[in-house]
């Protein structure tokens, strides 16, 4: 038996789409809950989700979420072809945001969502180029403790 | 699987179910399949929330609850009227005729739930103004239908239930020892009844959530014994013993009644059942955690709207209010005075010491092991994208997604979608003509001529 053995789900996610935000992420939660991860687990994994899938909406114009489910593991990839972060570790930090007001105004773009990621997961790993895009991963432990 | 057996109140009458496939679609966890032309409650996946019966055109399923001649096998019996049953007489009706009324049906002593509620909306308060550090919102642990949900659909909210007992569970531990005491009778001798709104607080009973040991005797259908009191209603027999509660313990016969109880601000009462799920779905996805407090009803309007009130929602609740208005006006001002005024009961149980743990009971797990689960996950996705995806519920499961996931785990078959079916007919018909057309005939052609002939 293989311990490679995986399964996978892919979303494309269409940018300032709000009505059906959060689709992606709803979809990669039940299956989670239908492979029978810990549902702890899979709270973190459909939190953490959903924050790098409005920040596709937000920000980017659109672009892919990924789920790929190991027997131990999750790991999360989503990439965008949007303008890219010019300065990484200044967007790692609570609080800090471009989002434009009238995202501000339906409650989304307070700063939280990079931190809010690498919060959540075991493994947190960003690249982005400026006008090319921003690829994430994300990789969530079945086994880890609470966090 | 877990092979605990499921209790449940909420049942099938076989006779009556057409299998029109209305209850199929209005459970809330998925629990019902119509199998060989009859709804089947899949007995794990059930909250008793009741939303099948409440919506069944041809009212096919039952409330099993207890009789009122059963009181003949207590020495002594105490009914506990919740908020909900006073909500069903209009104000005009005072509350000491609708107590007469309890005592000519056979009760020798009334206990307000009300007054547990005010017990209880103290807990509350306390646990919720001094939580630090943990999840939020909070959420009520009132409404055994809503915990039910949490545990099969939102486990991982478990950690943010308020763990407090049901206010008719704290009142019947009270007064049984109470009683048994002050009567100097064995406690099982004393008989102590419910007159239940809903399914789900019957079933409770039977096999409970919150209470380690349930010290009620059972419950009646609140539809049943609102008949008889119509007719049964004053009187004054000055031996009944009545205890009640403050107008504030009154206001949980609705929503919103038990923030306001607590004195809460910040939080929200959420009622019915598809509510309390997307409610449910939003706090899993930590989307308010500003918010302190969720105070959840499975039933619209609160327990006013449960399946075996006998009167319409709105009137109920808008006789509740002037119930609690009027009430209000004899009590001592303001919140926390009027609750004091009646809280002076010896030992009131606090629920920590009787409540127990509330656990997960998942549903939506293929199989226990992931392997395996994996296997029936890429299955079911299969058939999934081979289903026309117009969730008919032709076939019996609510949607396609539904009926994919009985394919794998061999509980149906494709052709139990009619789509499915007609293109298999098709396909047959399609096949039998093309070997009428290669088959040799296999008599004469003259022989054949002659039958032609013959018509």
């Amino acid at each position: 038996m293989s311990e490679n053995k995986s399964v996978k789900l892919s979303f494309d996610v269409a940018g300032g789409d709000f009505e059906r935000a959060g689709e992606a992420s709803s979809k990669i939660k039940k299956m989670l809950q239908r492979l029978g991860i810990p549902a702890d687990i899979v709270r973190r994994i459909a939190i953490g989700t959903y924050e790098a899938e409005m920040n596709v909406i937000i920000h980017a114009g659109g672009g892919n979420v990924a789920a790929e489910v190991f027997p131990d593991n999750t790991v999360i990839e989503v990439s965008d072809h949007g303008p890219g972060i010019p300065d990484i570790d200044k967007a790692l930090q609570e609080g800090w945001s471009t989002a434009p007001d009238y995202v501000r105004q339906l409650g989304f773009g307070a700063g939280m969502g990079l931190p809010n990621m690498v919060k959540c997961s075991d493994d947190f790993h960003i690249e982005s180029v400026v006008d090319e895009g921003t690829t994430i991963t994300m990789r969530f432990d079945h086994q880890s403790e609470d966090l | 699987m877990a092979q605990t057996k499921y209790y449940h109140s909420v049942e099938l009458q076989e006779d009556r179910c057409q299998g029109c496939v209305a209850c199929v679609k209005l459970c809330p966890t998925e629990a019902i399949r119509v199998r060989n032309g009859k709804a089947e409650i899949l007995s794990d996946r059930c909250i008793d929330c009741g939303a099948c019966a409440a919506g069944c055109p041809y009212h096919a399923f039952n409330v099993s609850m207890d009789a009122l001649e059963e009181l003949s096998g207590y020495a002594y019996n105490i009914v506990l009227p919740a908020p909900s049953l006073y909500a069903q007489f209009p104000d005009s009706i005072s509350r000491e005729d609708i107590w007469q009324g309890l005592g000519n049906l056979g009760f020798d002593e009334v206990f307000d739930v009300s007054l547990a509620s005010d017990y209880i909306a103290c807990e509350i308060e306390n646990y919720v103004k001094s939580y630090t550090g943990g999840r939020k919102p909070l959420i009520s642990s009132t409404c055994p239908a809503v915990m039910r949900l949490i545990q099969v659909k939102f486990p991982e909210l478990i950690k943010q239930v308020v763990p407090v007992l049901a206010p008719v569970e704290a009142a019947a531990i009270y007064v049984r020892r109470e009683a048994a005491e002050r009567r100097n009778l064995p406690a099982d001798l004393i008989g102590v009844w419910f007159i239940s709104p809903c399914p789900s607080k019957e079933t409770n009973i039977r096999q409970s959530v919150d209470v380690q040991q349930t010290q009620l005797s059972g419950s009646f259908n609140m539809s049943e014994v609102y008949g008889l009191l119509l007719k049964n209603l004053g009187g004054n027999d000055t031996s009944l013993r009545v205890t009640t509660g403050s107008s504030y313990g009154m206001e949980w016969g609705a929503y919103g009644g038990e923030i306001r109880s607590a004195g809460l601000e910040n939080a929200l009462a959420v009622h019915g059942i598809d509510n309390v799920y997307d409610m449910l779905e939003q706090i899993s996805m930590n989307k308010m955690p500003q918010l302190d407090y969720v105070e959840c009803n499975a039933c619209q309007g609160g327990c006013i709207g449960g399946l075996l009130a006998a009167e319409n929602k709105f009137v109920a609740e808008s006789n509740l209010r002037r119930r609690i208005n009027k009430l209000r006006q004899e009590e001592p001002a303001g919140r926390e005075e009027a609750m004091a005024a009646v809280m002076h009961l010896d030992h009131f149980p606090a629920s920590p010491a009787y409540r127990k743990k509330l656990v997960p009971r998942p549903m939506m797990q293929l199989d226990d092991d992931i392997m395996e689960a994996m296997k029936k996950f890429e299955r079911m996705e299969e058939v999934l994208c081979s289903l026309p995806g117009l969730d008919c519920g032709a076939c019996g499961a609510p949607s396609c997604q539904g009926l994919a996931e009985d394919i794998v785990q061999g509980k149906a078959h494709e052709i139990d979608c009619i789509f499915k079916l007609r293109a298999s007919v098709h396909k047959i018909a399609q096949g039998m003509l093309e070997l009428a057309k290669q088959l040799p005939m296999s008599q004469e052609p003259a022989a054949v001529n002659n039958l032609e002939e013959d018509k």
